[in-house]
């Protein structure tokens, strides 16, 4: 590389800068006053890029309509935050916050279609800033214009968020609020009205993040899930509720993406290396790099112990005469379906019973073993791929491919544990979704070997078991197998350790317990498990595609586990039920299912705070005490 | 001015509190003395809305306050001081007054940071310093502080002797004394018998979540069979 060229390459790299930075600003200003990790912040950058198309659509291409269109972008969607702060988050905010969570992702699934209805499905690709169109020659090299305005806009950006923060009594009280917010509330401020100002801020720079990309980036529909990865790293990276971390990070992470794709494919000691195609995975290399060495993130502050993100813990049920009578008659039930004939409805129900152990895994991670995974599909994905690899790569029969896969699950869970267990809370989440996002980079870029992004087709079971009610009746006994396995995990010493270590890490390790271990252990068996019902998939569907690691199936799962009930046992169960049938039900009813899917999700979470399973057991339990 | 008539409060399944009623008059001081767990903080949490009661009622100057927000009831002019003083560590001693500040009260002198440091010099010595990097008796003096920036009427101080080394205690009396004599209401909880005979008109003893006692301070401190009974560890 010539000096000039890096130069270059440093000028785009802080180019990219400003945009994130915005998103990420956003994101960590609402998470650090609310506590709520915002999945919608993604699509309210995307969304900021459809408006800004529209309004300087409107305005006109002069030099007033195009800014004038941008600043109409951010407040459009600084006031879509606000709105959706108080018609939907602020009747949540005495839930736990992984229930929150689940809220703002009903919300990216109804603002998905609703851009998918407003825009239609085409990339829009914006105009070129009038008065900034042309490029200037630096060092022989060309440099937009417009890059050179965003190198301006972030510094200014962080500068007048310094001042916000620091010379205003709003400011003082947001980061007041970011240490204690019920302290705040003692001394009279209205929380009220301090979160929703707060929302409308963070949004109006997720906003502005996405409109001043429209020269630049064409709006389109999956930026949503692809941004907030971005701005979750960002965050992460720079410390959670540091403005200046978070432009640290931007900056830091803009500029190796630069570099990256600036070196292209080398020769490095006889291995061929593309460094363009890195940059889908380093943003989550330096992220975990950064939370193993600095847990923390670079600017931030350590944090006190947070554990199963806010959640209050009970006592597990104990499985009585009655709980086995019943669910032995569903099996029973289960085992008798294909005596109708019903070749549609085994389709749908192999699905239920694969997800119910995917979901069943999760819940063991995330309830009794107190770890938030935002990233389990990574362990279902890599469960299909390595019965798919197996089979296809190795020429194993079907039966050992479908043995072994799981290993190869429990394997990547194992590693990728040994970096998680050492974070708690947010952070560990973030850091789960990271790895998930690295495995599925992998999946969707190495095309010699996984297929790339078409996946591998031609992973049929064997002989004996094709069809589909041999099928049926392995994925009933291996699912339910399974998720008693793991039910049987709970209650046995090692489960008993795993919830002691949730509940009070420092009295744990005091009679003895090594925490670490455990967590490491039950997330290695969480991946396992999960590992068994990615493969038992790749076989039902026969073919395989990068979809199964992505975020969307992860956040899926952890839908499943928490419309289910995550106090529950059965709740995962029920949500996966509840979930893979509704989906099923709406995708075929209407294009617009995810909005469907979204709003139900909303009434639901509002409705049922406790989820689904939860409520019902809550609603048995005072009955039985009014009996007595 | 304050009355709490047949309160229970509940931390879950936790019964706390059990048909607690007292009363505070204007201009007084009254002290709140138990042991520890007897339900000292949990009646200043219920007050300020911080733990809604379980049933019974709470008046603050003739309105009933039981069932408002936190932020409601300290604009009625309920000032509140916790136990472990949760000063804002991020900001300095200036922002923490401005995070206290409060729109003017009628009938209510106006507090200004120039007043407070007036009441706690040591404050103004240190105004532009992290809260982070004060000592346990300037950060008890700077979480009162901050609540009298909200210009309360009534004071709920939350065992603001805590921890204090005794010569920060005999200070907090004094300090306390002067806010009586400015006219301000006082409502607090202690352990520190002899801390709070020096601050208190009239004392109410719990324990165990009931109300056992209740006098003039001067005869409790008189009284070796009351003290033995509630007070003493």
């Amino acid at each position: 590389m010539t000096f000039s060229s890096i130069v270059l390459q440093f000028i785009n790299g802080l180019a990219g800068t400003s945009s994130l930075f915005l998103v990420a600003a956003g994101l960590s200003l609402i998470f650090g006053v609310t506590r709520i990790v915002n999945f919608a912040h993604g699509s309210f950058y995307m969304l900021g890029l459809y408006v800004a198309y529209s309004a300087i659509g409107f305005f006109g291409t002069t030099i007033l309509g195009f800014w004038g269109g941008i600043v109409a972008a951010a407040l459009v969607i600084g006031v879509l935050g606000a709105v959706i702060e108080i018609l939907v988050l602020r009747r949540i905010y005495q839930a736990p916050e992984l229930f929150q969570l689940l809220a703002t992702f009903a919300v990216v699934l109804v603002i998905k279609d609703a851009a998918l209805g407003i825009w239609g499905p085409e990339d829009l690709l914006g105009p070129r800033a009038p008065g900034l169109r042309d490029a200037v020659t630096i060092l022989g090299g060309n440099v937009p214009q417009y890059d050179l305005a965003l190198i301006v806009i972030g510094p200014l950006v962080l500068a007048a968020l310094w001042l916000l923060l620091n010379r205003t009594r709003f400011g003082i009280l947001i980061r007041a609020a970011t240490q204690d917010r019920e302290m705040v509330a003692a001394l009279g401020v209205n929380q009220k009205h301090l979160f929703t100002a707060v929302f409308f801020l963070g949004s109006l720079l997720a906003g502005l993040g996405g409109a001043v990309q429209i020269p630049r980036e064409p709006a389109q529909l999956f930026l949503d899930i692809a941004v907030i990865a971005d701005a979750f790293v960002v965050v992460v990276v720079g410390g959670l509720g540091s403005i200046p971390g978070a432009f640290l990070a931007a900056f830091i992470i803009s500029v190796v993406k630069a570099f990256c794709i600036g070196i292209g494919d080398v020769t490095i000691l006889g291995f061929d290396v593309s460094f363009s195609k890195l940059t889908l995975v380093v943003e989550f290399v330096i992220m975990a790099i950064v939370l193993v060495v600095r847990p923390w993130g670079l600017l931030g502050r350590p944090q006190g112990q947070q554990r199963g993100a806010g959640m209050l813990s009970q006592p597990l049920p104990q499985i009585g005469r009655r709980f086995l009578l019943i669910a032995g008659s569903i099996v029973v039930l289960l085992a008798l379906l294909p005596a109708l004939g019903d070749r549609y409805l085994l389709v749908l129900l192999i699905d239920i019973l694969i997800f119910a152990l995917f979901a069943a895994s999760l819940h063991f991670l995330i309830g009794p073993a107190g770890m938030v995974s935002f990233g389990h599909a990574a362990y279902f994905g890599l469960g299909a791929y390595g019965a798919a690899l197996l089979l296809k790569q190795a020429g194993l029969p079907m039966e050992l491919a479908l043995l072994l896969a799981p290993l190869v699950a429990g394997a990547g869970a194992l590693l990728f544990g040994w970096f998680a267990v050492r974070l708690s809370g947010v952070y560990l989440a973030m850091l789960t979704l990271a790895f998930a996002q690295i495995v599925w980079s992998i999946a969707f870029q190495w095309d010699a070997f996984t297929g790339g992004s078409n996946g591998m087709v031609g992973i049929w079971p064997a002989e004996w078991l094709s069809s589909r009610t041999v099928f049926f009746y392995l994925t009933l006994i291996v699912c339910l197998g399974a998720v008693a396995g793991l039910w049987r995990i709970l209650y046995s010493p090692f489960g008993y350790a795993m919830r002691a270590g949730r509940d009070s890490p420092l009295r744990a390790e005091a009679i003895g317990i090594d925490v670490r271990s455990v967590q490491w252990f039950a997330f290695a068996i969480a991946g396992l498990f999960a590992g068994i019902a990615g493969a038992l998939f790749a076989f039902s569907k026969g073919s395989i595609s990068p979809d199964l690691l992505g975020i969307p199936r992860s956040v899926d799962a952890l839908v499943m586990v928490l419309l289910g009930g995550v106090q529950t046992l059965v709740g995962p169960v029920v949500g996966a039920a509840i979930f893979t049938w509704l989906q099923d039900e709406i995708a075929r009813a209407t294009e617009y299912w995810r909005a469907i899917l979204g709003l139900v999700i909303l009434l639901l979470v509002i409705a049922f705070p406790q989820g689904i399973a939860g409520f019902a057991g809550r609603l048995l339990a005072r009955r039985r005490s009014a009996q007595s | 001015m304050l009355s709490l008539r047949n309160l229970h409060a509940c931390y879950g399944q936790a019964h706390i509190l059990a048909d607690v009623s007292l009363d505070v008059g204007a201009g007084e001081v009254v002290v709140l003395l138990g042991r520890n767990g007897a339900g000292k903080s949990t009646t200043l949490k219920s007050i300020m809305g911080l733990l809604p009661p379980h049933s019974g009622e709470i008046h603050f100057d003739g309105a009933r306050i039981d069932g408002k927000a936190p932020h409601d009831i300290a604009r009625l002019g309920l000032g509140y001081v916790p136990e472990d003083r949760r000063i804002f560590t991020d900001l300095t001693v200036e922002e923490n007054l401005e995070v206290g500040r409060q729109a003017e009260r009628a009938k209510t002198p106006l507090w200004t940071p120039e007043r407070v440091f007036a009441l706690f010099p040591n404050l103004a010595e240190m105004r532009h310093r992290s809260a982070a990097q004060m000592s346990g008796g300037e950060q008890q003096m700077l979480a009162i502080a901050r609540t009298l920036m909200g210009n309360p009427r009534l004071l709920l101080l939350d065992e603001p002797s805590e921890g204090l080394a005794p010569v920060i205690i005999a200070q907090m009396a004094r300090s306390i004394g002067e806010l009586k004599s400015q006219g301000l209401t006082v409502l607090l909880s202690e352990q520190n018998l002899h801390f709070a005979s020096q601050v208190a008109d009239r004392a109410y003893v719990l324990e165990k979540g009931r109300i056992r006692y209740q006098g003039a301070i001067t005869e409790l401190a008189n009284d070796p069979d009351a003290r033995r009974a509630y007070l003493s560890v």
